[in-house]
């Protein structure tokens, strides 16, 4: 079995969870003996439309082609990265969409597959052109749609087009979470039956890491400060605004405790400027992007993960928090609650309730014990190998 | 020829409202939920006696009217009483009635239903005496047979309960304890003189408490003639069959539609028209047989969960520190003397409390999920701990205050 698979971002070229989704059910992929053809988009020093980087697993090939389509980018941050007049790139963000769909007819006439499997709006065209050129299956994978993005704000018509476009012609929807699944029958009128959901995993492996704790977060511990932490992107969606009001509650109980926030994001000026204003500046920690043993660090660290996010499909940050023993508050509707019971869960405009639950958390360490001590254990159960044989599953019904 | 021994527990906790870190230090009404949900104890109660309480004693009533020889006893929890007394008098007085015809008992426990005999002698003993006391306030009765919270049983248990002057206790029939003999007779326990011990019959009390109305079950639907002819099928081999089991299992556990209710209707008659069969409360099965052997629990055994043990309640750190907190506060508390501090103190050592925040199989949606009115285990803790937290703000205020007063009056006594 090959697949050929169309995506936004790659580790370690990835900004956020769909390339750490996209590793970790390539390679649960490549344990069950798939070959896969990973397609990426991706602004590249050399002057050349696509070139292939082998894996020393050889059942993974990623195939990169030069294009500006970064992922989480907006029409308006395309025209920014594209600069002025810049000569090979394509005029907006909608023509480079089509010209990554177009140059995918070249892949998908001169390579050998069975499926095509694409993430995401951004590849969905690709997968379009891809299944005409050869007209093999085609999976669409939803990890999150336009009104995830924007939330109660308008949605981009173009994006939403493509989105429904890519559903209709794909043979399996596979969509992240039952979250998903209804906003995907609700909002895009796919048939249910049409429809899988396939959760997420983790691969704890990764994670076991023993890593060293920041020399300047180790000071504020050995001071006997505690450490909450928001890993995410610093945007609408993610609640970042949230997470400033509630550390605001916190600070009036528990005043020996430090904010992190692990990410960037179009709305970290706002965010910055905002624990200016409650002056709050000394008690946060902005770390900006980080990833691998960088974000190990901040994890191992952290006393309490907090995602309140304001919609959140799936969300693969809590289980990595976790697999450091880090106990986690979520929000309730978050898809990754629908695998995750071990955790604490809010309303994420509930600010009272976040504070009342992260207190607790930081004055009873029984509690804190008590839920990573079962997460861990529930984790196990929610892996990417689940996750893959569901898709071969799919494949194999096409 | 078997005797056929029936026990319901009655018990509703004071469940605690979502009390939050907010509520700390400004709201003393732990337990007034008001809401539509299922923290509201008059609520819940209300909506218990309407499905279970009310209609079973009102079928009761008229099978003990119908059948000279039918028996059943019953232990109440004070808390409960305390509710239905608030909240639904005339809950009281239907079970008033049944006591009336001199046909059913009533067991002692503790009065919070709770898990003191683990942690405190002397509130355990209180506790024993304030529900005698309620006991025969309410129904002009003094209980002689003791069975404690949840059944949790041990040799200790057994020489405290003798200590008090019981007769019998009641304990659970578990394969552990019993190894290869049979549930069907009274035990002495070691180190007892004279105090016998009741075992449930956990098979045939388990075949209505939990699998009636499982269809699933090869023996669905259970019918009064089938279950009534099991029994039968003791004969010759056992003094008393106990079926032991909690009253909801009529119309809560078990919904009306299963056909309980009838099942309930039919069996007595089913029972004593088969040769033999016959009715004892648990007083009358301690004077009428002896001990056939010496049953030696050094570990607690319970009802609860498949375990049968205390992990139920102590199974992880958070209900481990609930518990020594709580427990920690006794001589704080009884040194205040202040009655609702007290009352509310006691409220809380309800085992359910602990229960809520058990983490077993809790991701698997088991019973303890069913039985769980707080979103999790996590959010049972949270609540409680918070709770614990303003009691222990009042006890530093009483504590001022009674500084302050002595402080004032001291200058006044000098005078003298």
């Amino acid at each position: 079995m090959r697949v050929l698979m169309f995506g936004w971002e790659f580790p370690p070229f990835n900004s956020g969870g769909l390339g750490t989704a996209c590793l970790g059910l390539t390679r649960a992929l490549a344990r069950l003996g798939v070959d896969v053809l990973f397609v990426l988009p991706k602004k590249l020093a050399l002057d050349v439309d696509h070139c292939k980087i082998l894996f020393a697993d050889p059942s993974l090939t990623l195939l990169s082609f030069n294009s500006l389509l970064v992922p989480y980018i907006s029409a308006e941050e395309y025209v920014q990265l594209r600069g002025k007049g810049a000569g090979r790139w394509s005029h907006s963000l909608q023509e480079e969409v089509v010209r990554y769909a177009l140059l995918s007819r070249d892949i998908a006439r001169n390579e050998h597959f069975d499926v095509i499997h694409a993430h995401d709006w951004l590849s969905f065209m690709a997968g379009i052109e891809a299944k005409r050129v050869s007209g093999k299956p085609l999976v669409v994978h939803v990890h999150a749609t336009e009104f995830d993005r924007v939330g109660p704000g308008p949605i981009s018509q173009f994006v939403y087009e493509v989105e429904r476009r890519g559903m209709d012609e794909a043979d399996w929807v596979i969509a992240v979470s039952e979250f998903t699944k209804r906003i995907i029958v609700d909002r895009y009128r796919v048939p249910e039956r049409k429809i899988q959901v396939v959760h997420n995993g983790v691969d704890e492996s990764d994670y076991l890491k023993e890593t060293a704790t920041p020399e300047v977060v180790k000071r504020l511990k050995d001071e006997g400060n505690s450490i909450v932490l928001f890993v995410g992107r610093i945007t609408l969606q993610k609640g970042p605004d949230y997470f400033v009001r509630v550390a605001e509650r916190i600070l009036e109980f528990e005043p020996n405790v430090y904010f992190v926030i692990a990410g960037s994001g179009d709305m970290e000026g706002k965010i910055i400027e905002e624990v200016a204003r409650l002056r709050l500046t000394d008690r946060f920690i902005f770390t900006g992007f980080l990833r691998g043993d960088d974000l190990h660090k901040v994890y191992r660290a952290a006393d309490v993960y907090i995602m309140p996010s304001v919609s959140e499909p799936f969300g693969i940050a809590p289980l990595e928090a976790i697999t450091h023993g880090v106990p986690t508050l979520i929000s309730r509707e978050a898809g990754v609650a629908e695998v995750l019971t071990h955790t604490l869960r809010v309303d994420f405009w509930d600010i009272d309730e976040m504070a009342n639950k992260v207190v607790a958390l930081l004055r009873h360490p029984e509690l804190r014990k008590t839920l990573c001590l079962h997460a861990r254990e529930e984790l196990k159960r929610i892996n990417w190998n689940e996750a893959a044989k569901k898709c071969v599953m799919l494949y194999n019904e096409l | 020829m078997p005797a056929v021994c029936f026990y319901f527990q009655v018990h509703q906790p004071m469940r605690i409202k979502h009390y939050r870190l907010f509520d700390i230090g400004v709201d003393r009404d732990y337990f007034g939920e008001r809401g539509e949900g299922n923290l509201n104890n008059e609520r819940v109660l209300r909506k218990v006696a309407n499905k279970c309480y009310l209609p079973a004693n009102r079928l009761l009533l008229s099978l003990l009217h119908r059948h000279p020889e039918f028996k059943v006893s019953f232990s109440l929890s004070g808390v409960f009483l305390d509710a239905a007394r608030q909240y639904l008098p005339e809950l009281i007085f239907s079970f008033q009635q049944l006591v009336e015809t001199g046909r059913v008992e009533l067991l002692a426990e503790t009065y919070y239903h709770s898990l003191s005999f683990l942690y405190s002698t002397d509130e355990f003993r209180q506790q024993v005496e304030k529900h005698r006391r309620l006991i025969e306030e309410l129904f002009g009765v003094k209980p002689r047979v003791f069975r404690n919270t949840e059944l949790i049983y041990n040799n200790e248990i057994a020489r405290e309960a003798e200590s008090l002057g019981f007769e019998a206790l009641l304990a659970e029939g578990a394969d552990h304890i019993l190894e290869w003999r049979s549930p069907n007779f009274l035990y002495r326990p070691v180190g007892g003189r004279a105090i016998k011990i009741l075992l449930k019959n956990y098979r045939l009390s388990d075949d209505l408490a939990f699998r009636f109305g499982e269809r699933s079950w090869k023996e669905y639907p259970l019918t009064a003639s089938k279950f009534a002819e099991w029994l039968t099928g003791h004969n010759g081999s056992s003094d008393v069959i106990n079926l032991f089991m909690d009253y909801e299992t009529f119309g809560e556990h078990q919904w009306e539609e299963t056909g309980i209710f009838e099942f309930l209707v039919a069996l007595p008659g089913e029972l004593l028209s088969r040769r033999d069969n016959f009715f004892v409360t648990p007083g009358e099965a301690a004077a009428r047989w002896e001990p056939v052997g010496e049953l030696d629990v050094p570990h607690y055994v319970s009802w609860a969960d498949i375990e049968r043990d205390l992990s139920a309640w102590q199974s992880n750190e958070m209900q481990r520190k609930a518990l020594e907190s709580l427990y920690a506060l006794e001589g704080a508390v009884l040194a205040r003397q202040d009655l609702a501090l007290l009352e509310d103190w006691r409220r809380l050592q309800t085992s359910d409390h602990f229960y809520y925040m058990c983490t077993k199989w809790f991701a698997d949606g088991d019973v303890h999920k069913y039985f769980n009115p707080y979103e999790s285990p996590y959010d049972a803790f949270i609540s409680y701990m918070n709770v614990l937290h303003d009691m222990r703000l009042r006890l530093r205020e009483a504590e001022r205050r009674d500084e302050h007063h002595i402080a004032i009056k001291r200058p006044a006594a000098e005078r003298q």
